[in-house]
């Protein structure tokens, strides 16, 4: 075919020397750009609402889920988002801010869910995370353990794991360990 | 006509003459291009997709499988009319509501033997990224600009400077009655659709108020009856332009109404024409426009002769005339470049009025926007916490809300990329 590919290559040779003589003025960031567009193109159900500490700031945000069934069902869950300027190469930092018992999610917040780390994909988007966000409530995954206490007590003995899912909701303890009040 | 008894002829014999262009220098071919074998192979195994089944897509997919592509795609979301029949040369009265990717895909691929046709029948807009990057080439027969800017924005968000398989020429091919155009881009290299968006200026929206108190031609009674009457009388029937008893509907309310104001030339056609948008389309301008971007598919598949550089315009109207120039790259391209693109506006404008603005300007043609700047947040239209926090910006004035020269970034759900734009104060 044509010699189309060594023309890009001069191209980009030439804009590189370009950017590097002229400065640049204060430009939305391809971050930005690309949350706004996340953001509208979201299908929140009526579990899922989000908020803005400040609304100009949509690069930070905090993602309700209240689930209308399964185990975690009654109860308020609290995430803060956080994307930084590499997004979508870099996934958005999610940390849930309250404690509680969650095979996935350790004590200090951290959500263990695969497209956020391993499998994060620049063309996943802000309603993927969601979506599993969701799905973690639903269906707690006890082969890919953050609070590994947890993880157990839902392998071997899934009553007694959601006794500890009602206590710990409840702000009771499980294991020695205090939980917050996370029921409506 | 019945396919089945046309004679075929000798499939070797065929290709005689293409072999010949393709294995032999000519004094227009590359210094570096090597005619042969690798050639002929390039040509039979490059993966093409044709972008539209109709008038010039029947054309395309006939002239591509004639110059001797082994393996071609087409897509397209429409079932045949009977109205296609008089020049949608591919399909017969038989066919009438099949899809026409299908119809189109198997009639070439019966008639030239050694020739494979995928058809996929749904919206360019169903397919992403990893289905558009398995082909060499993409060619367009479309009728409108909104499909021909997704795949315009699409092709340039796949380019990655990493990968060469990853620069997809397009071709693109149009035609209104006896105009037509050919082009050729090469996404981020060459001057894109959207570079010369203001070229296809919007089809001129009548003012409401016009349709609905006084109105002055024939078009504004049958909009009335189109889009007042119809709200008003038969709410709960959504209209269906391809309905006979709704047209006929319409067409008598805009005949009386056009009686009551004494304005001649309602005519049934006419209601037909304006409901359903109706571009004149002529076989012949098809024809030409459909050589032209089928012939540069071929030299850019095979390097065999130089290709077009890049817009060549054909207008058959007086006489004929063609012209052939090179459509600049605008740096400020809000798709293909990387600087925002300078938009006059208003300080006085208010939000709300710019963003309804934005939907008329030849330049944007958006209609859902999403904006901010780079500290605000101007407009997000989801989630309802920041539409209700950013609703009140929309009766603020742009002079309040921004700086001259700011520059705003747009998103619109109905493209797959955003728009820069830098608002000059006038």
């Amino acid at each position: 075919m044509l010699k189309i590919w060594s023309m890009k290559q001069q191209q980009q040779q030439a804009e590189n020397a370009e950017s590097a003589a002229g400065k640049k003025k204060k430009k939305v960031t391809a971050a930005q750009l690309r949350v706004q567009r996340d953001l509208q193109e979201l299908t929140l159900g009526s579990t899922m609402k989000m908020s803005f500490p400040n609304p100009d700031d949509i690069l930070n945000f905090t993602l309700t889920i209240e689930p209308d069934e399964g185990m975690y069902k009654g109860g308020i869950f609290n995430f803060s988002f956080s994307v930084n300027q590499n997004f979508p190469h870099d996934p958005p930092k999610v940390k849930c801010t309250q404690k509680i018992y969650h095979p996935n999610i350790d004590l200090e917040g951290n959500v263990c869910l695969n497209i956020l780390r391993e499998d994060w994909k620049p063309v996943l988007n802000l309603n993927a995370v969601i979506v599993g966000m969701q799905f973690l409530f639903l269906e707690p995954n006890a082969s890919d353990p953050l609070n590994k206490e947890a993880a157990d007590d839902l392998r071997t003995n899934r009553d007694a794991f959601k006794r500890n899912v009602r206590s710990s909701m409840a702000g009771g303890s499980v294991r020695g360990n205090a939980f917050e009040r996370v029921l409506k | 006509m019945d396919t089945s008894t046309v004679v075929v002829p000798d499939q070797q014999g065929r290709w005689k003459h293409l072999y010949k262009a393709l294995t032999k220098p000519g004094p227009f071919s590359d210094e570096d291009w090597v005619p042969g074998a690798e050639t002929v192979n390039a040509l039979e195994s490059s993966k093409i997709l044709v972008i539209g089944a109709g008038g010039l897509g029947c054309e395309i997919l006939k002239n591509l499988a004639l110059s001797g592509f082994k393996d071609i795609h087409v897509i397209d979301m429409d079932t045949i009319d009977i109205s296609n029949l008089n020049r949608q040369f591919l399909f017969r009265q038989t066919d009438i509501g099949k899809p026409k990717a299908e119809v189109a895909a198997a009639f070439v691929q019966k008639r030239v033997k050694g020739v494979n046709i995928t058809p996929y029948v749904g919206k360019i807009q169903d397919k992403d990224e990893d289905y558009y990057m398995q082909f060499k080439i993409i060619i367009c027969g479309l009728d409108s600009i909104e499909a021909r800017r997704w795949i315009n924005s699409t092709l340039i968000g796949m380019v990655d400077p990493e990968d060469p398989e990853s620069l997809k020429p397009l071709v693109d091919g149009g035609t209104e009655g006896f105009k037509g155009q050919a082009r050729v881009i090469l996404p981020t290299l060459s001057s894109c659709i959207e570079c010369q968006l203001d070229m296809h200026a919007p089809r001129p929206a009548v003012p409401l108020c016009t349709i609905a108190t006084i109105p002055r031609q024939p078009q504004h009674c049958i909009e009335w009856a189109h889009q007042i009457a119809w709200q008003e009388k038969r709410k709960d029937d959504p209209f269906d332009s391809d309905d006979m008893e709704h047209i006929s509907w319409v067409y008598n309310a805009a005949l009386e109404r056009a009686q009551q104001f004494h304005i001649h030339g309602v005519t049934f056609q006419m209601t037909q024409g304006v409901v359903k948008n109706i571009i004149p389309a002529i076989a012949s301008t098809n024809a030409v426009i459909a050589a032209s971007t089928t012939s540069e598919v071929l030299k850019i598949a095979t390097s065999c002769n130089p290709y077009l550089e890049n817009y060549m315009m054909y207008a058959g109207e007086e006489g004929v005339y063609t012209y052939t120039f090179e459509a600049e790259k605008k740096p400020d391209c809000p798709v293909c470049g990387n600087l925002a693109r300078k938009m006059d506006v208003d300080p006085n404008m208010t939000l709300g009025e710019f963003i309804e603005s934005l939907g008329e300007r030849a330049e944007s043609q958006l209609k859902k926007p999403s904006m901010r700047t780079e500290e605000r947040t101007l407009y997000q239209r989801f989630p309802p916490q920041l539409e209700e926090h950013t609703r009140p910006n929309l009766q603020l004035k742009l002079g309040e809300l921004l700086e001259n020269g700011q520059e705003i970034a747009v998103s619109d759900s109905a493209y797959t990329i955003d728009f820069r734009f830098r608002l000059i104060f006038k």
